[in-house]
């Protein structure tokens, strides 16, 4: 799929739309992680990857790991897009027996490829995944995407220091740098800044972008794509709760369902669900 | 008598496999001249990995490479493999049922002189209760030649744990493996020894010993702690006063335990035999054997004890 802006807009505004659709209908779970990351991943989604949607499986398939699991309602909503969930399950977000689990489950749902939700896993997964094509000699780009939050986790240097040891190239990380995690701003919490300065001294490219800008988006992929020796980490800068003026920004809304009332406004400020 | 160490066995064996597996990947971190995963590297290095002193981003990776189709080796020592890396392995590896094989070596009492802090008297109990995980705990160098062959071809993951010095070989090469089936070594009359690893040996040394003060004990090898051998327990309840479980373990969550979940209502008495909730000590495997009260002589003596105070 190579959708044009306007065409990935339309389908980031449903995207947020169904995923706080579904939080608001699960009575729980994280709305601001998962609307900062919609942009980053529809991109990723309708204009960058190569895959098989009846095809989970598929070898050659080009691998998107959401390591910041929490934000699996945005991957859920994508599913939707792409058929792979059907309408009625969009109601089963976090209940028992439901494909949609609270952090995503791989193998009820192989096309998430990692069950994430322990944060600063999915990076040394991703260099598994990407060290894995370098053997078989295949030309797939793994994706991984982490919280900024995320960073703090040790497990993450690890696989970083280890993807430049392996020269992946071909695994391409996205932080989604939205500034909060649950207990305030990642600056007061536990800082993580410079965090640019970091990745280049693990060895790896580093490019910074306007997370939700879909032409940014898209040119960083490519220029991470062109790289010869080191793994691309993209820092995109994004607003959490983004989409929805009373989220934006707002701290409490990492981890809480909106009201009814709440999503009655939401729903109107992200255009309803125009899918039928 | 005739010794093997089960890791230089395991190294042994990785290589004979790396030829007939082409999709084989070992990956260690940093102690590959340790768990013998060397010989491997120097055979193929380019599906051999070393992650450095990083068990976490160890068992990620080869959760990784495993889900592209690959039958993954990881090792470590025990305490690391189970402790250390026990999130990644449960969330990256079990969950998702990642064909990782978790190949730990110096377990329990084996890591001798480095003292506590290398010593995992409780990575059987972590690794049993991670939904998915196979544990199997050899009891020799020909068993666990046996395993790793068996367990390569067996999808999922596994926890296998290797002792580091040279022991006894109790199997011969007519031997063969089977995941949860235990194997009676030794029958008895007054009551029988189940155990694993490296007690294996040691409780047939122990019987040797009671049946020169009239005490006839049988012994079973029970590797495969996870799946257990339920039917061979049932059996031994039936036909023993007894079940004396012997480990190089933590008697919580261990070999012990995992017999008395399957043990049926019955007259036979389990007494488990093992490290008494403590951590571990510096010395010599054996000298260790006998601070923890698990050489042959003092493991006798507790069955001894045992059986003739009930006689009274």
């Amino acid at each position: 799929m190579r959708y044009d802006v306007e065409r990935l807009a339309e389908i980031a505004r449903r995207v947020r739309y169904n995923a706080l659709y579904m939080i608001t209908k699960a009575g729980s779970g994280h709305p601001g992680g998962s609307l900062s990351a919609v942009d980053i991943m529809v991109t990723l989604y309708f204009n960058i990857m190569r895959y098989r949607v009846e095809d989970p499986f598929w070898e050659d398939r080009d691998r998107f790991i959401l390591s910041k699991g929490h934000a699996c309602p945005a991957l859920y909503a994508i599913f939707y897009e792409l058929g792979i969930i059907k309408k009625e399950e969009l109601d089963t977000l976090r209940k028992p027996g439901s494909r949609l689990q609270g952090h995503p489950d791989v193998k009820r749902l192989p096309w998430a490829e990692f069950s994430s939700g322990s944060l600063g896993q999915g990076l040394s997964f991703a260099v598994g995944v990407a060290l894995a094509g370098k053997i078989d000699k295949k030309d797939y780009y793994t994706f991984v995407l982490l919280g900024d939050g995320e960073s703090q986790e040790g497990q993450v240097w690890e696989a970083a220091m280890s993807a430049r040891k392996f020269r992946l190239n071909n695994l391409i990380g996205i932080t989604d740098r939205n500034g909060l995690q649950i207990d305030g701003e990642t600056e007061s919490v536990m800082p993580i800044d410079p965090l640019a300065d970091k990745w280049r001294a693990f060895g790896w490219n580093v490019l910074e972008i306007d997370g939700h800008n879909f032409s940014q988006i898209i040119s960083a992929i490519e220029k991470a794509k062109e790289s010869k020796e080191s793994p691309t980490m993209i820092i995109a800068h994004t607003i959490k709760g983004k989409g929805v003026s009373f989220m934006e920004n707002v701290v409490d809304f990492h981890g809480k369902a909106p009201s009814p009332k709440e999503w009655e406004l939401a729903s109107v400020e992200l255009g309803g669900d125009s899918v039928e | 008598m005739n010794k093997l160490a089960m890791r230089d066995v395991y190294g042994e064996t990785l290589l004979e496999l790396g030829k007939l597996y082409p999709n084989l990947i070992v990956l260690d971190a940093d102690v590959s001249k340790s768990t013998k995963t060397i010989s491997f590297a120097k055979a193929f290095p380019d599906r051999f990995f070393d992650v450095g002193i990083a068990e976490a981003n160890l068992m990620g990776i080869s959760a990784g490479i495993a889900s592209t189709g690959k039958i993954v080796f990881a090792s470590t020592f025990s305490v690391f493999a189970s402790g250390r890396a026990y999130d990644q392995v449960r969330q990256s590896i079990a969950y998702p049922n990642r064909n990782v094989k978790i190949v730990a070596t110096h377990c329990g009492v084996t890591a001798g002189e480095d003292g506590a802090m290398h010593q995992a008297f409780e990575d059987i109990a972590l690794m049993r209760s991670i939904p998915n995980m196979r544990v199997i705990a050899p009891s020799d160098g020909i068993e666990a030649k046996k395993v790793i062959k068996k367990i390569v071809e067996l999808p999922g993951p596994f926890y296998v744990r290797l002792a580091r010095p040279a022991t006894p070989v109790i199997f011969d090469e007519s031997y063969d493996f089977e995941l949860g089936k235990g194997t009676i070594l030794r029958e008895g009359k007054d009551g029988v020894i189940v155990a694993c690893g490296i007690m294996t040996y040691i409780a047939l040394e122990s019987a040797e010993i009671l049946l020169r003060d009239g005490i006839d004990i049988g012994v079973v090898s029970m590797s495969s702690i996870k799946p257990i051998d339920v039917e061979l327990i049932s059996s031994l309840s039936k036909n023993y006063k007894y079940i004396f479980s012997c480990e190089d373990h933590s008697i919580i969550g261990g070999l012990g335990s995992a017999i008395g979940e399957v043990l049926p209502p019955t007259e036979a008495k389990l007494v488990r035999i093992g490290i008494n909730d403590e951590f571990g000590d510096s010395g010599k495997f054996e000298e260790l054997l006998k601070f923890y009260k698990l050489d042959p002589l003092s493991i006798a003596e507790k069955v001894r004890e045992v059986i003739l105070n009930d006689r009274i």
